[in-house]
């Protein structure tokens, strides 16, 4: 659990939160930090990543290291906060966001990061009240909940549960960690791809079918779409 | 008061930007409005030649930007209009020689004289895209009704909605009602469905739109064509007017409606 020292990982609304503790060396902490991505590629890819950078200034070179790091992993660095007019720079420099809508650096968001991993509660989770349009992604590390449609092309990779109060029809993963015992809820189910655990389907090809609520969990070794009840 | 500043753009290329900026702006201008269309679409100009002003080029956007010449020499005067103006785009630069703070700043200083400002998108989601959107005050989203497009149209309004430009409203375009009729192509309520946003006309496919672009004449001017009715039609609803929508954007040949009149089929 050494690793929870240097950096903890959040799923948020707007792509997975990476926060980098500030005190520990540089190197130290982008190595446990590539050692641990290398681990979970499957979860990670494709990603989007907003880095948490604290105080530690960091300079032009150290932080495009850290971006390249990430690109190599098929990570998308897309924000980085930070305290530090330094990095701020370094940041406004690569072309990088300083601010995120939803988050704010610092304020002791990540004191609570360090316990937040889905195999401790069942209760994290990302809600998202609105549509998911095509090419938006959501990773969490825990369960996902949206109220409104997932629309084609839109992809939600959860280690927990997902549950879409409205159409599912982009790319859904449950289960991402390896956990068969995820499921998958929507008002209208017709995703492009669904996945639990590691298993895949893909929704039938009949058209005119009435929409209703539907489940989908892994029974004998295949996923099985069922009456919501 | 100033200016109405829409962006017309779609993702995917080739659905119609170019060809709905240039007959709505002629469209808005036949209703005596001041309108200026710019062409975003540096290195792949080509609303000039849709207007028929490609010849009158002398200097273009990207001039006006790095200070080469003043705006109203960039700005062409369209032929027929008095009050239509055209800003081409650079041919030999690419979407980096502007930033979305020089557009921005550039159509502040048009917006005092004009009524509309109609800005034509490049295809994508990138710098260009990104120039063409950040003056504007309202988004319009060209798609045809094909999946691709529609997957693209929908990829474009999550990104206005981030941007707070959106949501947006739709044009459908190249709508062939007797495909939807056949079940062969998506109808409008297919579309919405998956966007849900507002629909602010459908154009029907019309084989006067290729050789009126070729030749430089936007086919709104041609008072017989269904396509220039329909982007007339859109072009008042731009202009506030409460214009109501035809359903499926066709009601079938002359001929047909007639024949329709007379078997009691036809509810309208």
């Amino acid at each position: 659990m050494q690793q929870e020292q240097s950096f903890a990982i959040k799923g948020t609304r707007d792509g997975l939160l990476i926060a980098l503790n500030a005190n520990e060396d540089w190197n130290t902490v982008l190595t446990s930090l590539a050692a641990h991505i290398d681990q979970r590629l499957n979860f990670f890819a494709g990603a989007r990543i907003i880095v948490d950078l604290g105080e530690r200034p960091v300079p032009r070179h150290d932080l495009s290291s850290l971006k390249a790091l990430l690109e190599r992993r098929d990570l998308h660095l897309w924000a980085v906060l930070s305290e530090s007019q330094t990095t701020n720079e370094a940041s406004n420099a690569l072309d990088l966001r300083t601010s995120v809508g939803s988050l704010v650096p610092g304020r002791g968001e990540t004191d609570q990061l360090a316990s937040n991993t889905a195999e401790e509660t069942g209760t994290n989770g990302v809600l998202i009240r609105r549509t998911l349009r095509s090419g938006r992604t959501v990773h969490s590390m825990g369960h996902v909940v949206v109220i409104g449609d997932v629309n084609p092309g839109a992809e939600i990779v959860a280690v927990g549960d997902v549950i879409v109060w409205g159409r599912l029809r982009g790319n859904v993963h449950a289960g991402a960690n390896g956990d068969e015992s995820a499921v998958v809820c929507a008002l209208d189910m017709t995703p492009t791809q669904l996945r639990i655990a590691g298993y895949i389907v893909t929704s039938p090809a009949d058209k005119r079918r009435k929409p209703r609520p539907e489940v989908a969990v892994v029974r004998n070794n295949q996923i099985i779409v069922e009456a919501w009840t | 008061m100033g200016a109405k500043v829409i962006t017309i753009t779609s993702g995917k290329g080739g659905v119609g930007k170019t060809t709905a900026t240039a007959n709505l702006g002629v469209a808005l201008a036949r209703m005596n409005k001041r309108v200026t269309v710019i062409d975003a679409d540096i290195g792949l100009r080509n609303l000039d030649v849709v207007m028929g002003l490609e010849n009158r080029i002398v200097y273009d956007l990207v001039d006006v930007v790095e200070g080469r010449c003043k705006l109203r020499q960039a700005m062409i005067k369209h032929k027929l209009f008095n009050d239509l103006y055209l800003i081409p785009a650079a041919q030999t630069r690419d979407k980096t020689a502007v930033s979305p703070a020089d557009m921005i700043q550039l159509v502040d200083k048009l917006r005092p004289e004009m009524d509309f400002i109609l800005i034509d998108s490049p295809a994508g989601i990138e710098r260009g895209f990104r120039n063409a959107v950040a003056p504007a005050d309202e988004v319009l989203i060209v798609t045809n009704p094909e999946v691709s497009a529609v997957r693209d149209a929908d990829r474009i309004i999550g990104l206005l909605e981030a941007e707070n430009k959106g949501p947006g409203k739709l044009i459908l375009n190249r709508m062939k009602s007797d495909m939807v009729r056949k079940g062969e192509m998506l109808s409008a309520e297919d579309v919405t469905d998956i966007l849900a946003i507002k629909l602010i006309g459908i154009v029907p496919e019309d084989e006067g739109v290729v050789p009126a672009s070729n030749s430089g004449i936007p086919v709104t001017l041609n008072e017989n064509s269904r396509a220039g009715q329909a982007f007339r039609d859109i072009a008042r609803r731009l202009n506030g007017e409460d214009v109501p929508l035809v359903s499926t954007g066709d009601n079938g040949s002359f001929l047909q409606r007639l024949a329709r009149l007379f078997s009691g089929s036809d509810a309208r």
